[in-house]
């Protein structure tokens, strides 16, 4: 009997050691709370590259007195993970989002931001507050503005005797001349630049994703005709694939793997402290009569999930950050990577993009950036991704690729309109 | 006394029999649930659409295509295993000495884990550039280096993902191999031998894989599941931050990035978990019965 009673015990133990261990990681408290009282807020960030990031959202977080911030710093797939978080009560309060996409904004699972942003509006930058607006609302804040470039050595193109390239041929020929057995002429990431380049090529022939008008950007020969010249890189092996690293770290053009690299503006404190002046920054060149060169731009957001038990106190902490303190949103745009600010009057003051090729950056972005659409959905953005690979790998033909994406994204861009 | 059974009976299965509702048969219920709704961004969905999301599945290119990658995928894997560990299995059957040891060895890559080992084999053997280690042997004979997972045509990546797993689970079946090798009675040997039967392939084929069968249907049937399963080393050998590409995505890879990626159309992705687990229900059925599952080495 008595050896049962202890078994019992034991047996007893062994099951509330069971439970308490499931519930105990629900995604809150942990490191990096932040001071302040109130009601307890937690917020998520993606895990920036760039030193000394993760202890600036930490501070920003810590001054803000009204309530109690804790900041979560997620590596990984950042995208999927807070698309499952916002299914459920235990996800953030407040979170950085490459969007809001317009199904979390139709699921109603951000919160209507429009009243932050009274009186500063027209301060951010229109290009990426647009993507962020649906139905006249605001559904999230632009921190940073992102952009993306096409980074070269001048030593090695001069060595080739190569111009910087200003036109989609004019870059085919220069990668195949500055690849030789140790070299490659340009690295489009280890896709093969399916992934990153998404829309840019079709903006450099003079097209777009979606139209103003709600249709189908790109349903015309010269987009078959711009993205074919795209196999011809491939073909004539003058990509750099296989690289340790992706498009986003500049180390392959840095360890001289490759002559030219699409990459980041955030990559330039690095290649300028490692290159000092042997590089150059160039948009994605323009391709045919009517093409124009090209910059992606994009901004994370801060948006505020609906399913927030404190939407009002989250909102405010959002307000506090990203409208109000002008100080924080400089220093997370200047100090760590290199971003540009949201706000037009922090970027006009911001000494480090007044020179050199960061200076070309912003006037690459202000000339020619362009911002993915709101209405150019996940599902569409998938098939447009598997039919540019195909083209650039296995040399598909690209007419009839397009044709059954143009017939997903009209299927796409239709699903969404009824909903509006 | 009845009843303090019964508690004890609780007190064991009862934790694990909660798990196993709360993990593997609520979500199996709700996701074919899912399956009939316009789930996009939510699991409490309102718009039902009936068979819909199953239409359009089976409409997708890009599902079909990955059906069909699974069966090619499968068409290396298992031979490639069933042959290489069997391989294995009779070379360590046949040791003297050092049995033990060199049965830790090959077993070893077992515990690995999958990912780990597909981050080394795109890393460090089969990266892209002249230091890989694939490409400064090609280097020694003279060859170009190879963008061994970028290359499509050779497709290449096959060799990367056939050998990673082929490393990974090969030392585990030749341990059912070998246990089904030494259950096998040596008379049956010496029979053969008196008989006339030349030691190798004609004792092999006529002795020991007839003896082993029962061992190599349930090796063949776990193969054929795990094939079905793939994901981690494809997952960790092909994708990067923007997605994954067009070739070489098995079903579980594609289903991941149509219902968990930003797409979040759980619906649809549900609609294909449905397709694709009556898929292998009823392969793995027509296999057990096609290959007898079930008889014993003796009936064999």
């Amino acid at each position: 009997m008595t050896s049962i009673s202890r078994r019992t015990l034991l047996a007893a133990g062994a099951g509330a050691g069971l439970l308490t261990a499931c519930g105990s990681n629900t995604g809150r408290g942990g490191g990096g709370d932040g001071g302040g009282s109130g009601p307890k807020l937690s917020q998520w960030y993606h895990q920036y590259g760039e030193t000394g990031t993760e202890q600036a959202v930490q501070r920003y977080a810590a001054a803000y007195k009204k309530a109690h911030v804790s900041v979560q710093w997620r590596p990984g797939n950042y995208d999927q993970q807070t698309a499952a978080a916002l299914l459920t009560g235990s996800g953030p309060d407040v979170f950085e989002v490459n969007g809001p996409t317009l199904d979390q904004i139709q699921g109603g699972q951000v919160v209507d931001l429009t009243e932050l942003l009274d009186g500063v509006r027209d301060d951010f930058n229109p290009a990426v507050l647009t993507p962020k607006t649906y139905d006249g609302k605001i559904w999230g804040i632009p921190q940073v503005i992102d952009m993306q470039l096409l980074y070269y050595r001048k030593s090695l193109l001069k060595d080739a005797g190569v111009e910087p390239p200003t036109t989609l041929d004019a870059l085919v020929d220069a990668a195949r001349k500055l690849t030789s057995s140790k070299v490659k002429g340009l690295f489009l990431g280890n896709d093969g630049g399916a992934g990153v380049l998404g829309g840019t090529p079709l903006y450099g022939a003079g097209l777009s994703l979606v139209t103003e008008d709600g249709k189908v950007g790109f349903d015309d020969p010269a987009a078959a005709r711009t993205l074919g010249k795209l196999h011809r890189l491939y073909a004539d092996k003058s990509l750099l694939l296989g690289a340790p690293t992706d498009w986003s770290d500049p180390s392959a053009l840095l360890q001289g793997l490759t002559a030219m690299q699409w990459s980041g503006l955030w990559a330039l404190p690095q290649v300028q402290k490692e290159l000092g002046d042997d590089f150059g920054v160039l948009p994605f060149p323009k391709d045919g009569s009517a093409g124009r060169p090209s910059v992606p731009v994009g901004a994370y957001g801060a948006a505020v999930s609906a399913r927030s038990r404190h939407p009002e106190a989250a909102k405010e902490y959002v307000k506090w950050l990203w409208v109000e303190r002008t100080d924080h949103q400089e220093d997370f745009a200047l100090s760590y990577g290199f971003h540009i600010p949201a706000r037009i009057s922090l970027a006009e003051k911001a000494a480090k993009l007044k020179s050199g090729p960061a200076a070309d950056a912003v006037r690459l972005s202000t000339e020619h950036g362009y911002a993915q659409p709101l209405l150019w959905t996940p599902a569409g953005q998938s098939a447009y991704q598997d039919a540019l690979s195909r083209i650039i790998k296995s040399g598909a033909s690209a007419d009839r690729e397009l044709r059954a994406v143009v017939r997903k994204v009209s299927a796409e861009l239709d699903r969404v309109k009824k909903k509006s | 006394m009845s009843r303090r059974n019964a508690l004890w009976f609780w007190v064991f299965v009862g934790p694990f029999a909660l798990g196993l509702a709360l993990f593997t048969y609520v979500p199996l219920v709700w996701s074919v649930a899912l399956s009939f709704f316009d789930a996009h961004n939510t699991v409490t969905p309102t718009h039902f659409v009936g068979l819909d999301n199953y239409t359009a599945m089976l409409k997708d290119d890009a599902f079909v295509d990955s059906l069909k990658t699974f069966l090619v995928f499968t068409a290396f894997i298992v031979p490639a295993t069933y042959v290489f560990s069997l391989s294995l299995a009779l070379m360590v059957n046949r040791l003297k000495r050092a049995r033990a040891f060199f049965r830790s060895v090959f077993f070893l890559p077992a515990a690995c884990s999958y990912v780990v080992a597909a981050l080394i084999w795109k890393m460090s053997l089969f990266n892209g550039v002249r230091f890989g280690l694939a490409n400064t042997v090609l280097g020694w004979f003279g060859g170009d280096p190879v963008a061994w997972l970028s290359t499509t045509d050779p497709p290449w990546y096959w060799l990367v993902i056939v050998t990673v797993r082929l490393w990974l689970q090969a030392g585990f079946y030749m341990i059912l191999f070998l246990a089904g090798l030494q259950r096998i009675d040596p008379v049956l040997y010496e029979a053969a031998a008196v008989d006339g039967a030349r030691p190798g392939w004609t004792v092999l084929r006529h002795i020991t894989l007839p003896q082993l069968r029962a061992t190599s249907v349930a090796v063949v049937l776990l193969l054929v599941i795990n094939a079905f399963q793939a994901f981690d080393e494809f997952y960790n050998l092909l994708s990067d931050a923007r997605g994954y590409p067009p070739y070489a995505r098995p079903p579980l890879v594609y289903l991941y990035y149509t219902a968990l990626g930003q797409g979040q159309n759980l619906g649809l992705g549900s609609a294909g978990a449905v397709i694709l687990a009556l898929v292998i229900a009823v392969v793995t059925v027509g296999q057990a019965r096609w290959l007898k599952l079930g008889r014993t080495d003796a009936d064999g």
